[in-house]
């Protein structure tokens, strides 16, 4: 096949340079000869074969840390060949809108990433194109190494869905300590404290709160940190399963304390990201920032040390909440190389795969049974407050509800931050709520 | 006689595969998405129970639901986007070909210059446009408010893309979005406009020079009407392009707070490989096509009628 | 005729540079990013400043990739992409010619109907188009092949080739056509004696048109081809940047790698654009 389109490639210029060169003017310039050609596809070997993989982690952090868990897996079955299928974009909607064209036309990957979750149960698993993990999960013994509270997130009808990698926090604050030292602060640890400190910050002309939500999963991201600290634990699930009321006074609350929050932010915040957020806090030129805990490879990346430059606490009123997402592998139906892909997840969920991913990757273990010598010292405390604290679903990213929830939800919100218009964005909220099939 | 048949068979075997991909591939395709539209497929299985007009109406739906609000801010927004980058285009294409026409020296340096946007991915362009319209704060000012500042043009100053409010149903954020747009394709007006003012003959502007009129009567006399089919021609394809832009303003803003610079391509992107909601998606794209439709049917009846004319 | 200096003159020029500073601002901002290291490139306080140093370790990343990281370079799909671009453009380029000879000259019943149809498929929204054409792709047998991505260039790219040829050829004028008949030219005949030859600025504007559109395209190419040592240039730059930490620097110098070639044409091929385009598209 390849010999096949070379030579077209050689037919075609020559016409190419026919057409061009009869204008005076020399062809473009031909293929660089020393590229190698890629390997012939499809040559599979006996017992080997290949193994596609695909995800949205095609850069930094996490492109490295996958490829540490591809050596794991290539030192166990040196025998198999990786494709390494990556679509990169914003939180992996355009890696989305790949593999739901490539599912839809019968043509599913080995094994693909997924946030653990609603994400995956309501958008692959309801649809039957996944095959469930159980098996893999009881082979290794991993119903014992996984905290209860994430196989709860993985499962639907008594099966697990997938095989999680690693957990990240939603509910971080970082500061910068020394716009916190300066202004003689401590960081705030209830909205009413955060309130306070952040007239202070203003008085003393510094912004109190970095925003950069140019993409409006930032401010569904600060808004569920928002209704944690307003309604605890309980009631925060209770709004994924309809036990509490989308209507009721708790979620105007959190409502309230969300606009007053963005008067303190940064007034530029729909032209950034969530990094050039974080950046005004390595500048100073804000102090806070509510982020996930991906912030810390930020502020790693531009030299600064935790706990010396920079710090992180629960956002304000979340102290003893751990907000949890996950990314994980899932196993589609019909998936090509099917011994592959579950030798793969096999990796994915073991100590070895765990530990090669989430020191690089800045994510702490899903399993309970991390090396925690491999992990810096924010990363130690995550895997303690993840120990202790009370875990709940993120909504940001596809813990918690369905992606159609998820995204009626962003409407509302975009509309929010633009007009603050607490009772329109509650009634919006109660709305995505009975569209998504959960309330009457 | 036979001979002249056989070659009128053969005229049309000639076209016939393209024809054959073209049904296939365009109205096949449309007709599958305009199935979609009419049934109940919410989620990634495909579900084609028949759904009538349900979802044309949830999205008209007067003020209420936020999609149809959404919707409804897309339409406007796509209005006065293609209203103004149409004009900018063409306005500004027109004043650089007229400029160029002069018997320039370095005509081949100005000429890429002003070609080399097209020649960038809107992937990029995007990116960088959105750093530039910046506008930061008051204490920390970036982008063009950095410059306007640094010239003394504080006046100027505003928050481009990331202001939310508007005249009427128009957005101000958009003006910054229809820059960037244009910047990228005034180049395509620029080099049609060239090669129309080229193909005036000298002696016409000669002669009308010779019956009095001044430089600028000539080309507001002579020379611009002759540049109507090329404005009309230019206007199409950069229309359909401004009606189904997705890239450069996903990259650049994307919806923007408010909607403020959402568009029917992003709000069919997002509804259907993010939301899951593909009968909602194929409704919106089918509505962008009637639009288009409406743009382009004119202009094709308008053209054919000319051609027979002539 | 001479032109002298005056100040009419000194303005145009004036102007000219004005617009063409303008349009290089961005430009600018796309160089001085890319060759910045990537804390600079992150403070937008400094947009434009020059980068501290030249810092064009963000060019070969972009080329060569960081393997060690998982991080694949540009190189390849560079190829890939004139594997891609090369010959979709010179297929739709020649069926674009052959429609546009047929559709202008040899009219047969109902060209007049089918041009219209065909030219419509140039309007509308690829995005609403993506899923069946994935599916009808995959059933065929081409679904994730380079193949497979051509044909759909070569496809969505009949209606503006025939267009640009049809109002083309209207400018050839009959008798030519006429007398190669009367020498017992058949339909090929004419079309290899008389148009062919004729057609080099017609091909400068297509090639140019498609070649870009072609090179710059990233729906059809990021849906249709799973395989990354497939993929052409436009995926591999979107891939630069992750999903959570983006190395813009990177992601810049590679947009300048990926925009060469086009460049190359526009340079090269500059003059016979705007001929071409006089002689295309002038008529509607």
């Amino acid at each position: 096949m390849y010999r096949n389109m070379r030579w077209l490639v050689i037919a075609s210029l020559v016409v190419l340079a026919l057409v061009v060169g009869a204008c005076g003017t020399p062809a473009p310039p031909p293929p660089e000869p020393t590229t190698p050609l890629p390997p012939p596809e499809d040559t599979p070997m006996p017992e080997a074969g290949t193994l596609e993989i695909f995800s949205w982690w095609t850069a930094g952090g996490e492109a490295e840390g996958l490829a540490a868990m591809y050596e794991v897996f290539e030192a166990q079955y040196p025998g198999v060949e990786i494709i390494n299928a990556t679509v990169a974009g914003g939180a992996g909607m355009e890696a989305k809108a790949v593999l739901a064209t490539r599912m839809l036309a019968d043509d599913p990957p080995d094994s693909f990433q997924v946030h653990a979750g609603h994400e995956l149960i309501d958008t692959w698993v309801v649809a039957g194109v996944m095959e469930p993990v159980t098996s893999v999960f009881e082979d290794n013994d991993w119903l014992d190494v996984y905290p209860p509270g994430v196989i709860e997130v993985l499962s639907q009808d008594g099966e697990i869905w997938s095989v999680p990698v690693n957990i990240h926090r939603s509910n971080v604050l970082w500061y910068n300590t020394q716009v916190f030292d300066d202004n003689g602060l401590t960081p705030p640890t209830t909205l009413d404290e955060f309130f306070t400190v952040a007239d202070a910050l203003q008085a003393a002309g510094v912004t109190p709160l970095a925003v950069g939500d140019s993409g409006v999963w930032v401010d569904i991201h600060v808004f569920e940190s928002v209704l944690l600290a307003s309604m605890g634990p309980d009631a925060y699930r209770g709004l994924w399963d309809s036990t509490t009321d989308w209507n009721g006074p708790e979620v105007t609350d959190a409502l309230e304390a969300f606009a007053q929050m963005m008067e303190y932010a940064n007034e530029d915040h729909s032209a950034l990201s969530w990094d050039q957020a974080a950046q005004l806090v390595v500048d100073g030129d804000a102090a806070m920032t509510i982020m996930g805990d991906w912030s810390e490879g930020y502020f790693k990346s531009v030299g600064l040390t935790p706990e010396v430059e920079f710090g992180y606490v629960p956002s304000p009123g979340t102290g003893g909440s751990f907000i949890m997402l996950s990314d994980s592998f899932g196993l589609p139906e019909g998936a090509p190389n099917r011994d592959n892909a579950i030798a793969w997840l096999t990796v994915c969920g073991s100590q070895e795969g765990q530990d090669a991913f989430n020191p690089i990757k800045g994510s702490i273990p899903a399993r309970t049974d991390g090396d925690r010598s491999l992990y810096d010292v924010y990363l130690q405390s995550a895997m303690d407050d993840f120990a202790s604290n009370e875990i709940v679903p993120s909504l940001a990213h596809g813990a918690a509800a369905s992606e159609g929830w998820v995204t009626a939800f962003g409407d509302a919100m975009t509309l929010f931050v633009a007009d603050l218009d607490v009772g329109a964005a509650q009634e919006a909220m109660a709305q995505a709520c009975v569209d998504a099939g959960m309330c009457q | 006689m036979t001979h002249a048949r056989r070659e009128r068979w053969l005229a049309f075997l000639m076209v016939l595969p393209s024809i054959i991909l073209i049904a296939i591939f365009v109205y096949g395709f449309i007709g599958w998405t305009a199935r979609v539209s009419l049934s109940r497929w919410d989620g990634i299985r495909p579900d084609y129970t028949w759904a009538g007009l349900d979802n044309y109406k949830q999205l008209f739906a007067g003020g209420g639901s936020v999609a149809a609000r959404r919707f409804a801010i897309d339409l406007w927004n796509t209005f006065f986007f293609t209203l103004l980058f149409l004009a900018a285009c063409v306005v500004v294409g027109l004043l650089l070909a007229i400029l160029l026409d002069q018997k320039i020296k370095g005509e081949g340096i100005f000429r890429t210059i002003y070609l080399f946007p097209m020649a960038i991915s809107f992937v990029v362009t995007g990116v960088v446009w959105q750093w530039i319209f910046a506008p930061g704060t008051e204490t920390r000012l970036r982008g063009v408010n950095a410059l306007l500042h640094s010239v003394g043009l504080d006046a100027l100053r505003w928050g481009w893309y990331t202001d939310t409010s508007s005249i009427g149903p128009f957005h101000v954020a958009l003006i910054p979005v229809i820059i960037a747009a244009a910047w990228q394709l005034t180049g395509y007006t620029t080099a049609m406009y060239l090669a129309g003012l080229r193909a005036v003959p000298e002696e016409l502007r000669e002669a009308a020079r010779v019956d009095g009129a001044n430089e600028i009567g000539v080309y507001r006399h002579i020379i611009l009407p002759m540049l109507q089919p090329i404005t009309l021609s230019a206007l199409i394809v950069l229309g359909h392009i401004s009606l189904k832009i997705f890239d450069l303003i996903y990259t650049m803003t994307g919806r923007g707070t408010g909607f403020v610079t959402d568009v029917p391509g992003i709000f069919m992107f997002e509804t259907t490989f993010q939301g899951n909601h593909y009968a909602q998606g194929a409704t919106i794209s089918i509505i962008m096509l009637l639009t288009v439709t409406l743009v382009v049917v004119p202009y094709l009846i308008y053209s054919f009628r000319r051609e027979v004319e002539l | 005729m001479t032109r002298r200096l005056n100040p009419a003159r000194i303005g145009i020029y004036m102007l000219l540079i004005l617009f063409a500073i303008l349009f290089l601002v961005p430009v600018y901002v796309l160089l001085a990013s890319s060759l910045k290291a990537f804390a600079e490139v992150q403070d937008l306080s400094k947009l434009w400043r020059l980068p501290s140093g030249l810092h064009l370790e963000s060019f070969r990343s972009a080329w060569f990739g960081i393997p060690e990281k998982g991080l694949r370079g540009l190189a390849p799909n560079l190829l890939n992409s004139l594997y891609l671009t090369v010959p979709a453009t010179i297929i739709s380029s020649m069926l674009g010619s052959l429609n546009g000879y047929v559709l202008c000259k040899w009219k047969f019943r109902g060209a007049n109907v089918i041009f219209p149809l065909m030219l419509f498929g140039m309007f509308i929204p690829y995005q609403s188009i993506l899923i069946p054409l994935t599916q009808t792709l995959a059933a065929i047998g081409l679904g994730g092949t380079l193949w497979g991505l051509i044909l759909v260039h070569v496809v969505y790219g009949i209606p503006i080739t025939t267009l640009i040829f049809r109002n083309y050829y209207a400018e050839v004028p009959t008798d030519l056509i006429e007398a190669a008949r009367i020498d017992g030219a058949g339909i090929l005949g004419v079309y290899w004696r008389v148009i062919f030859p004729l057609s080099l600025p017609g091909f400068v504007v297509v090639i140019i048109w498609q070649f870009t559109n072609i090179w710059n395209e990233f729906l059809f190419a990021v849906t249709l081809l799973q395989k990354p040592e497939l993929q052409p240039i436009t995926v591999a730059l979107r891939n630069l940047a992750g999903s959570q930490i983006k190395e813009w620097n990177m992601v810049m110098a590679g947009a300048l790698i990926a925009a060469i070639p086009t460049l190359l044409i526009y340079v090269l091929m500059g003059r016979y654009f705007v001929r071409g385009l006089l002689a295309g598209s002038v008529k509607g």
